[in-house]
């Protein structure tokens, strides 16, 4: 996996140089000081995972999370323990160690990356799948294959056993969970806002803290899905 | 007053004598650089940059295994967050320390 390492100290991207070189799984292609540098090089270059130290002079860590369009697998390292939950708000976050960093607590935080990377493939493969790419869906309601146009899908809600399907000309309930159907909708699109909601970033009216106003629907945003449902916006 | 000591580098090094000279003299190099910019810092009652040195400072408490000065640099890198300056004098008395443990490596 290709790193780097972002710290302004240079005695702590020597320690992590230094327990890189005993882990295999490993290949650092830089290392920066600050975060500017840092941004300008993944501009260019796509890394699998960001060692990165939050307390930086003038843009920190979470300022450089912040700019980054697509996100690489990121461990905090820090002298700090209070930012742990603030860290963790971020999906594509996956440890967070406190220094200084001991080799031991070092591959632990590897093993996370390794796991985060493999999930992220099995969920690539599946939306890769052709089916999913056709704008159409076919569900089966009273043994009936229904055909339902998917971009005109606003919502989709979970409701126990069963998932509403909600679309501009009407609405159906259907026999599935909402992961299955999930899977079946593109991911350009589409975005798991709230463990019983899906919805279609496109419908979007409006957006309050912890809820988004679509079509007359208001649905719950979770804190843990906010940050991402961010980024896929156009912001201003 | 705790004592410094090189556990952690020795553990980091296993064995790599060059590993260890090489983070030796940095370490000894910056600490120099942040006590300067502390003083120069505080001086100005700039807390904000006085906080931002001190935690470097304290990083380097952690890799000389200054436990118990960790944890009161932690409190006065909080207190100089909210324009208090408690714990100053702790934390100034243990920089000549640090100092003179590593000018003696």
């Amino acid at each position: 996996m290709n790193c780097i390492i972002i710290d302004d100290e240079l005695t702590a991207r020597m320690i992590l140089k230094q327990v890189f070189e005993q882990v295999k799984e490993l290949n650092l292609v830089g290392e920066f000081s600050n975060a500017i540098e840092a941004i300008k090089f993944l501009n260019t270059t796509t890394v699998d995972a960001i060692f990165l130290d939050i307390h930086m002079p003038d843009f920190s860590g979470f300022d450089l999370i912040q700019t980054l369009k697509k996100p690489p697998k990121i461990v905090l390292t820090t002298s700090d323990r209070n930012f742990a939950v603030e860290a963790f708000e971020y999906d594509f976050v996956v440890d967070y160690i406190v220094k200084p960093i001991e080799l031991s607590r070092f591959k632990k935080s590897v093993e996370k990356i390794i796991a985060a990377k493999a999930k992220e493939n099995n969920i690539k493969t599946v939306t890769h799948n052709p089916t999913a790419d056709t704008d159409t869906l076919y569900v089966n309601i009273d043994r009936r294959l229904v055909k339902i146009d998917i971009p005109s899908i606003y919502v989709v809600e979970a409701k126990g056993d069963y998932i509403k399907v909600k679309t501009e000309e009407k609405n159906y309930i259907v026999h599935s969970p909402l992961k299955k159907i999930e899977e079946k909708l593109p991911t350009v699109s589409f975005l798991k806002v709230h463990r019983s909601y899906i919805i279609n970033i496109n419908k979007i009216i409006d957006i309050e803290d912890n809820s988004v106003l679509i079509k007359q629907d208001i649905v719950p945003v979770s804190r843990s899905n906010r940050n991402e449902l961010k980024r896929r916006l156009n912001l201003l | 007053m705790e004592q410094p000591n090189l556990s952690y580098i020795n553990e980091l090094s296993s064995g790599d004598e060059q590993f260890r000279d090489q983070i030796i003299r940095v370490l000894k190099e910056e600490l120099f650089l942040d006590v300067e910019s502390y003083y120069k810092h505080i001086q100005n009652e700039d807390l904000k940059k006085t906080k931002e040195v001190v935690h470097r400072i304290k990083h380097k408490m952690s890799i000389l295994g200054l436990e118990k000065s960790y944890k009161i640099t932690n409190d006065f890198e909080n207190n100089l967050a909210n324009s208090s300056i408690k714990d100053k004098i702790y934390f100034e008395n243990i920089l000549p320390v640090m100092l003179d443990f590593v000018k003696n490596l």
